[in-house]
C-alpha cells in the first residue's frame, strides 16, 4: 500500500458529462484516460509520476469495471514493452514513468515498439524530473524522441491543456502509427485547476477479448527485412501522417497578434512562465492577452515546418524559449531558417542561459533582454532605464545551512549506516558504489558512505571492475525496489557468474519506499492484486549465492556491524550478500498509529516506546549524532551558566526505533541515552508491581536525598 | 549582499494576482496548509492555482508550496508554477532558517512581501554534527527579515501548535488569516479547516493561537530566560556548612559571584561540601592574582571551568545522576505518564576495561592498566553493552549503591588521573597569567573541549592537549590568545581534527 492514499480523491474519476473536476494534475490525467477508452495501463513509480502509479492501483476497482486492465509494471522496459499489446490490437495502452532515468530504462522497448509502430494509440506518460525538486542527473528526454521517431506532446500546464493533450496524442498515435509521449513536468504533475469532465468510455476492443483473439504480423516484428521498411515508413508515412494530423487539429497553438514584428516560440510547458514575465513587463494581461505574438509548440517533436514558416511571417526577431540543453528545438528551427533563406533573427540560448532551470526570474532576465535588442520601445521606461535604488538585504549565505533530504526518523536504514560506518572506523575505507532509493541519503552528513551510483539495480554493477579482488573487498549498496527492478540479473546474477568476491548490502524496507511505499515482490503486505512476500533470501540462492546473511532486525547495529565485519574478513570466496530487512518507519507508523490507539482506547495493553536524554549526563560532544542524523534527535541548549555546547535533545517526534540506544552501546558512545517504554492499560500484576518497586525505590530515594544538599525542586 | 528586485512596473490587471509561497521542510505538513488555503479561495469565489514539488525533498529536505489566485470569472488566468524573486506577496516559511532560505532566494521584499515565520528550529544535520555549537544564528535571519520583509509576523508557530495538540500547519494558517493579508473573513479559513474533516478540533484552536499570534504578537516566550531562585536544603549540619561557603564567596567580586555560585553548587552535587571548599580555595588562588582592570575576567572563567573539571563524568556520578528522584519524576513528565499507565526505564552502557580499571584504588588501577594481560581479561568479563532495567529493583540498587560511593571516588585512579590533569592545567594557565592575562584567560577556556565518555572522551583529551601545546609555541605573540581562541573554535568544529590540525600547521608556518 502506497504512502499516499488516493481512494477519496478516485471517486472523482466517475464524474461524467459536464460535470466539472477540480484536483491534481496527474489525477486529471488518470480521469482523461478513462475518458479516452484506455484499454490497459502500466508503469513504473518515480517522482514526479509516483503519485500517477498509486492513483492507477487505487483506481484499480473503477478500471476493472471499465474492461480496463491496470499492470505494475517490473521496470520502465518492462512498462514500455508492454505497450506491444497496441503493435497488433487496436487496443490504446498508456504507461507511466519517469524521465530521464526511466526513459533511459525503456529505450530498447521504445526503439523497438517505434520501429514496429503502433494500431492502437499508445501513450508513455513521462514525468521529467528537472530543475528544483529533482533527484537525478539534469537531462532531456526529447533526445529519445527524436532519435527513435515517437510524438512529444509538452502541453500547457493546466488542466483542460493537459487532458487535452491525453486525448490527442491518442489521437495522433493513432493517425500516425506511431507511440506518443506526453511530457509532464515536476510541478505540472502536481498543479491543481479544474476541467469539464466527459462519461468514461469502456475500451471498444479490451485486452480480454484480444486474447481471445489472437493476430500477428510478421511485418511488424523488427527483423530484416521489415526492419528496413520500417525505417522508411517512419519518413515517409508516418511523420507525414503526424504532422498532418498535428496542422489539421491545431494542437500547437498561436497567441497574440500575428503580425506582430517580434515573436515568441515556446515550448507548452514553459507557456506559463512566458505569460508570467511579460506579466511582470507589463506585456501580457493576467488572461494572458499579450502584445507579442506566441507559438506555443504543445507538440515539441516533430516540428511543424509550415506552420513554423507563417509564424515567421512578417516577423524580423523571435526568440525560442526551451528549457534544458542541449536546444533542439531551436537547432531545428535555425535549420529550417537558413535553409529557407530567412534572414530574421532567431534568439534562444544566450539571453536565456543555455543549462538550468527557466525560474521566474531566469525567464524575466532573458525576454527582458530579448525586447531589449528586438523591439526596446515595447518595454516600460523602468526596464529600460532603472532609476531607482534596490535596498540591500543582509547577505544570509553563510547563516543559513542547506537542508538536504535524509533519512526519517525511526528509518530502519540509519542503523545498517552506523554499522557500515562502525566497520569503517575499524577497519578502514572500503570502495562502495550505492544504487537508487533513500538508501543514497547514506552518502551525505553524518554518514558519508557510498560513491558513485549508475543507474536503478546497477549498485552491484558499478562495482564491477572490482569484481577480481585485491586486498580488500569492495562493498555495494542495492534497495529492495533496485534489487527486484534490474539488480538480480544485473547485479547479482553477475557477480555470481563473474566470481566476485565482493560484498553487497541489500537494504530490504518491504516497499518501493523512495518512490512513496509502493509494494514490490518481497514486500511482507498482503495485497489482494498482487503477489507479495517473495524473499530476497530465495531469489539470492536461486542465481547461486552462497554466502547470505539475512538481518531481521537492522536497529540492532552490533549485529550489523559484525555481519558487515564478517563479510569484509571472511575466508570464503564468492559474492557476499546481506540483506538487512526492517519495515520502512514511515510506512510502519501510518500503518500501526492507528492500530495502535484503537488498541488503547479499547482497553488493550500496549506499550509505546520512546527515547531520551538525560541532560545533566551529556557532555555535549555529538558524537551520537554523527552516527545518526535522525530528525528527533536533535540539540538544546541549557540555561547552565557553567555549560557552553548544546546537548543532544531527543524531541516528542521519537518513535522508539532503538537505533540512538544502539548505537550508544555498539559504537561504545555514553550513558546517556535512555528508553521509556509507557505501559498503557497494564495488567493488574503490573500495576500492584510497579507500585510495590516505586514504593522502594521512592523510600531508597527519599533517605538519600534526606543525607544531602540540593535543591528544593530540582537536582543541580 | 543580495539585491532585491527594483520596484516592478505596476499594472492593475497584473496586481490582481495573489501569489503566496509556503516554505517547508519535508513531514511538516506543507501540503495541508497548501490545500487549506486552495479550498479557502475556491469556497470565496476566487480562481486557484497549487503546485508543489513532489520528491525526495520531501523526506526531511526543503521544499516550497506555491499558490495563486484571483477572482474567479468566465475568463481563465495563466498563473505561473513556481514563485519568482521580487514577486511574491505573501510568504510563510515553517522554521526559522528556511525564513531565511525564503530572504536569501529573494523571495521576500521589502515593497510587497507580507513574512510569515516560525521562529522554532528543526536544526539541520550540518548544525547538529559539529563537536562544539555549531546552531545556525537566528539573530540574523530576523534581522534580514525585518529588512525584507513588507510585513513581519514571527512566532514560534510550532510550540503554539503543539500546546493546542495539533501541527504547524494549522498556527501557520491562523497567522495567514491574523495578517489580514487575504481578502477573506477569519470564518471563511476556519470552514476550510471543518470541509478537511480531520483533527477539525486541535487544529481550530491552534488556528486561533495562530491568529492571535498575528495579531497581537507573542510577548511572553521571547523574554530572556531568568532561571528561579531555588533554595538549597538539607541536614541542618550540612546546610550550616554551606552558609560558610555562601559567605567565602560574598569575598569574590560581585561579577564572578554568580557562576562561582553555580560552580560550587555543581562540585557540591558532584562530591561533598569538602570538596566545595576545595573548589573555592582553587578559585581564590586565582582571585589572589586577577585585579579589577580586567573586570575579574580571568576569575570569572576560572569559576567556570575549574568547576567543570572537577566535575568529571566518572560512573559514580552517571549512577547517582541515574537513580535520582527528580530525574523520575522529569522523565515521567517528558513522558506524559498518569497514574494509569506504567513506566518502564532502560539505561545503556557499554563499560570497557579502562572505565572498570578507572573504578580501582588509585594505585591498584595503575599496575593493572599497564598490565595488557590484565585489561584484555576486564574487557571479557565486562565490556558488552548492558542494558539496566533501572524501574526494576535489581538494576536501580546497582545504580542506587555505586552513586552511594562518593568517599570512595577520592581514592579511585579516575580521581588522581583527573587531579594531576586538572593541576596541571591550573598552574599552564597561572604560569602565563602574569605575562599575557588574555591567554590564561583562553588556556582556562581550553577547558571546554573535554567532553564526552570512553573514546569520545580519551580523543577529547588529546584535542586538549595539542590546542595546550600548540599554545606553548605562541607564547609572548601579541596574537597568542586570539590564536589559542581560533584554535579552540576550529577543534570543536569537527571530529576529525581536520580544522584543528589545519590550524595548528597554519602556527607551526609562522612561529
Amino acid at each position: 500500500m502506497a504512502e499516499r492514499s488516493f481512494k477519496a480523491e478516485v471517486e472523482h474519476l466517475r464524474k461524467g458529462d459536464g460535470d466539472v473536476f477540480t484536483g491534481e494534475g496527474i489525477l486529471a490525467i488518470t480521469k482523461a484516460l478513462l475518458e479516452n477508452g484506455v484499454g490497459y495501463v502500466g508503469g513504473y513509480q518515480g517522482a514526479p509520476i509516483s503519485h500517477l502509479m498509486d492513483v492507477l492501483a487505487d483506481a484499480e476497482d473503477l478500471m476493472t469495471e471499465l474492461g480496463v486492465r491496470f499492470e505494475a509494471n517490473a521496470s520502465e522496459a518492462a512498462a514500455a514493452a508492454m505497450l506491444a499489446a497496441s503493435v497488433h490490437y487496436p487496443i490504446r495502452g498508456a504507461v507511466t514513468f519517469k524521465g530521464p532515468v526511466g526513459v533511459n530504462v525503456a529505450s530498447d522497448a521504445l526503439a523497438n515498439l517505434c520501429s514496429s509502430g503502433v494500431n492502437g494509440g499508445a501513450l508513455i506518460i513521462v514525468g521529467e524530473d528537472y530543475g528544483e525538486g529533482s533527484s537525478i542527473m539534469q537531462e532531456r528526454s526529447h533526445g529519445f524522441a527524436m532519435k527513435s521517431q515517437f510524438w512529444l506532446l509538452d502541453p500547457r500546464p493546466n488542466l483542460p491543456s493537459i487532458t487535452k493533450a491525453v486525448k490527442d496524442g491518442f489521437e495522433l498515435s493513432e493517425a500516425s502509427n506511431t507511440p506518443v509521449m506526453l511530457m509532464m513536468r515536476i510541478r505540472s504533475c502536481h498543479v491543481t485547476g479544474s476541467f469539464m469532465t466527459k462519461d468514461n468510455v469502456s475500451p471498444p476492443l479490451t485486452v480480454k477479448e484480444a486474447i481471445a483473439n489472437p493476430q500477428s504480423d510478421f511485418k511488424r516484428v523488427v527483423l530484416p527485412p521489415a526492419s528496413y521498411t520500417h525505417e522508411v515508413e517512419k519518413i515517409e508515412e508516418r511523420w507525414p501522417a503526424a504532422e498532418k494530423f498535428i496542422v489539421e487539429n491545431e494542437l500547437n497553438e498561436m497567441f497574440g497578434p500575428q503580425d506582430a514584428k517580434v515573436g515568441i516560440v515556446v515550448q507548452g510547458g514553459m507557456y506559463n512562465g512566458v505569460i508570467r514575465a511579460l506579466q511582470r513587463l507589463g506585456l501580457a494581461d493576467v488572461f494572458g492577452s499579450t502584445d507579442i505574438a506566441i507559438y506555443c509548440l504543445n507538440v515539441t517533436y516533430p516540428l511543424v515546418r509550415s506552420e513554423f514558416d507563417t509564424f515567421c511571417e512578417g516577423k524580423d526577431h523571435i526568440l525560442v524559449v526551451e528549457e534544458g540543453q542541449p536546444e533542439h528545438i531551436e537547432q531545428a528551427l535555425g535549420n529550417f531558417l537558413y535553409k529557407a533563406g530567412q534572414t530574421l533573427k532567431l534568439y534562444g540560448k544566450g539571453v536565456l542561459p543555455m543549462a538550468g532551470e527557466y525560474t521566474g526570474q531566469v525567464m524575466l532576465d532573458g525576454i527582458t533582454d530579448f525586447l531589449k535588442e528586438a523591439a526596446p520601445d515595447l518595454l516600460p521606461s523602468q526596464v529600460r532605464a532603472p532609476n531607482q535604488d534596490a535596498p540591500l538585504i543582509p547577505d544570509l549565505s553563510q547563516t543559513v545551512p542547506g537542508r538536504p533530504p535524509g533519512f526519517c526518523t525511526g528509518c530502519p536504514e540509519r542503523p545498517i549506516f552506523a554499522g557500515l560506518k562502525l566497520v569503517e572506523q575499524e577497519l578502514g575505507k572500503s570502495q562502495i558504489t550505492a544504487d537508487i532509493g533513500c538508501h543514497l541519503f547514506g552518502s551525505l552528513p553524518p554518514f558519508e558512505i557510498g560513491g558513485a551510483t549508475m543507474g536503478y539495480g546497477l549498485g552491484p554493477a558499478a562495482n564491477g571492475a572490482f569484481d577480481g579482488g585485491g586486498d580488500r573487498r569492495a562493498i555495494s549498496i542495492l534497495g529492495d525496489g533496485g534489487f527486484w527492478h534490474n539488480g538480480l540479473s544485473s547485479s547479482i546474477g553477475n557477480m555470481v557468474f563473474n566470481k566476485s568476491d565482493n560484498v553487497v548490502v541489500i537494504v530490504d524496507n518491504y516497499y518501493s519506499a523512495a518512490t512513496g511505499g509502493q509494494d514490490i515482490l518481497s514486500s511482507r503486505a498482503q495485497n489482494k492484486t498482487k503477489a507479495t512476500n517473495n524473499p530476497i533470501g530465495d531469489a539470492l540462492k536461486g542465481v547461486g549465492v552462497e554466502w547470505i546473511r539475512q538481518i531481521d532486525n537492522t536497529y540492532d547495529v552490533g549485529h550489523v556491524r559484525d555481519t558487515v565485519r564478517e563479510a569484509l574478513t571472511t575466508d570464503f570466496k564468492g559474492p557476499k550478500v546481506i540483506v538487512a530487512s526492517s519495515e520502512c518507519m514511515l510506512n510502519k507508523q501510518r500503518r500501526e498509529k492507528p492500530i495502535r490507539n484503537k488498541a488503547i482506547k479499547d482497553g488493550r495493553r500496549v506499550e509505546i516506546p520512546r527515547f531520551g536524554v538525560d541532560a545533566d549526563v551529556c557532555t555535549g560532544d555529538h558524537a551520537c549524532i554523527r552516527l545518526s542524523g535522525c530528525p528527533s534527535l536533535s540539540l538544546k541548549k541549557l540555561d547552565d551558566p557553567l555549560r557552553d555546547d548544546p546537548i543532544a535533545h531527543i524531541d516528542q517526534t521519537c518513535v522508539g526505533c532503538g537505533n540512538c540506544g544502539e548505537v550508544a552501546d555498539a559504537a561504545v558512545l555514553c550513558p546517556s541515552f535512555y528508553r521509556a517504554d509507557v505501559v498503557h492499560n497494564p495488567t493488574g500484576f503490573e500495576n500492584w508491581r510497579a507500585r510495590m518497586r516505586s514504593r522502594l525505590i521512592g523510600w531508597l530515594q527519599t533517605r538519600r536525598d534526606g543525607k544531602r544538599l540540593r535543591f528544593e525542586d530540582a537536582p543541580a | 549582499m543580495n539585491l532585491a528586485l527594483a520596484p516592478k512596473p505596476s499594472d492593475p490587471a497584473v496586481d490582481r494576482i495573489l501569489k503566496i509561497a509556503i516554505i517547508a521542510v519535508g513531514g511538516q505538513g506543507g501540503g495541508v496548509l497548501t490545500n487549506w488555503i486552495e479550498s479557502l479561495a475556491r469556497a470565496e469565489g476566487y480562481a486557484c492555482q497549487a503546485t508543489s514539488v513532489a520528491g525526495v525533498a520531501q523526506r526531511t529536505g526543503a521544499t516550497i508550496y506555491y499558490i495563486e489566485m484571483m477572482p474567479a470569472s468566465d475568463r481563465t488566468p495563466v498563473f505561473s508554477l513556481a514563485p519568482a524573486q521580487g514577486d511574491v506577496d505573501v510568504v510563510i516559511a515553517a522554521e526559522m532558517m528556511e525564513v531565511g532560505r525564503a530572504v536569501m532566494r529573494g523571495f521576500v521584499t521589502p515593497d510587497r512581501t507580507v513574512l510569515i515565520g516560525s521562529t522554532h528550529r528543526a536544526l539541520a544535520v550540518s548544525e547538529k554534527t559539529a563537536p562544539g555549537d555549531g546552531i545556525a544564528k537566528s539573530d540574523e535571519v530576523r534581522a534580514a527579515a525585518e529588512v525584507a520583509a513588507q510585513t513581519l509576523i514571527l512566532a514560534d508557530m510550532d510550540r503554539l501548535a503543539v500546546e493546542q495538540g495539533s501541527v504547524i500547519s494549522s498556527s501557520l494558517f491562523g497567522a495567514l488569516a491574523g495578517a489580514g493579508v487575504l481578502p477573506f473573513a477569519r470564518d471563511a479559513f476556519e470552514e476550510a479547516i471543518r470541509r478537511s474533516g480531520k483533527g477539525v478540533d486541535a487544529s481550530l484552536r491552534a488556528f486561533s493561537a495562530g491568529f492571535d499570534a498575528a495579531v497581537t504578537g507573542v510577548p511572553a516566550a521571547e523574554v530572556p530566560y531568568a532561571p528561579p531562585k531555588r533554595k538549597m536544603i538539607g541536614p541542618p549540619a550540612l546546610i550550616r556548612e554551606w552558609q560558610g561557603l555562601e559567605k567565602r564567596l560574598e569575598n569574590m567580586p560581585a561579577s564572578v559571584q554568580s557562576i562561582a555560585q553555580a560552580g560550587l553548587k555543581k562540585v557540591i552535587d558532584f562530591q561533598d561540601v569538602a570538596y566545595g571548599a576545595l573548589y573555592l580555595d582553587r578559585l581564590s588562588e586565582v582571585h589572589a592574582q586577577d585585579s579589577s582592570d580586567h573586570m575579574w575576567e580571568l576569575t570569572q572563567t576560572a569559576a567556570k571551568y575549574i568547576a567543570n573539571a572537577m566535575v568529571y563524568d566518572d560512573i559514580f556520578r552517571v549512577a547517582d545522576l541515574k537513580t535520582r528522584s527528580s530525574r523520575f519524576q522529569r522523565i515521567h513528565e517528558e513522558m506524559g505518564t498518569s497514574d494509569d499507565k506504567v513506566l518502564e526505564l532502560t539505561e545503556f552502557f557499554h563499560p570497557r576495561a579502562e572505565e572498570v580499571v578507572s573504578l580501582f584504588p588509585a594505585k591498584m588501577g595503575a599496575r593493572w592498566e599497564a598490565s595488557a594481560r590484565r585489561m584484555a581479561l576486564l574487557n571479557r568479563l565486562f565490556s558488552k553493552g548492558r542494558r539496566l532495567r533501572t524501574h526494576s529493583l535489581r538494576a536501580f540498587l546497582m545504580l542506587h549503591i555505586l552513586g552511594g560511593m562518593k568517599r570512595y571516588r577520592l581514592r579511585t585512579l579516575r580521581h588522581s588521573v583527573e587531579v594531576k590533569h586538572l593541576e596541571d592545567w591550573f598552574k599552564a594557565c597561572m604560569q602565563v597569567r602574569a605575562e599575557d592575562y588574555a591567554l590564561a584567560v583562553e588556556l582556562f577556556k581550553n577547558r571546554r573541549l573535554i567532553k564526552g565518555y570512553s573514546d569520545t572522551h580519551a580523543r577529547s583529551i588529546t584535542k586538549f592537549a595539542k590546542v595546550m601545546s600548540t599554545a606553548e609555541l605562541l607564547k609572548g605573540r601579541d596574537d597568542a590568545a586570539e590564536w589559542v581562541a581560533r584554535l579552540r573554535e576550529a577543534a570543536l568544529q569537527d571530529p576529525d581534527e581536520k580544522a584543528l590540525d589545519g590550524a595548528i600547521a597554519t602556527v607551526k608556518s609562522f612561529v
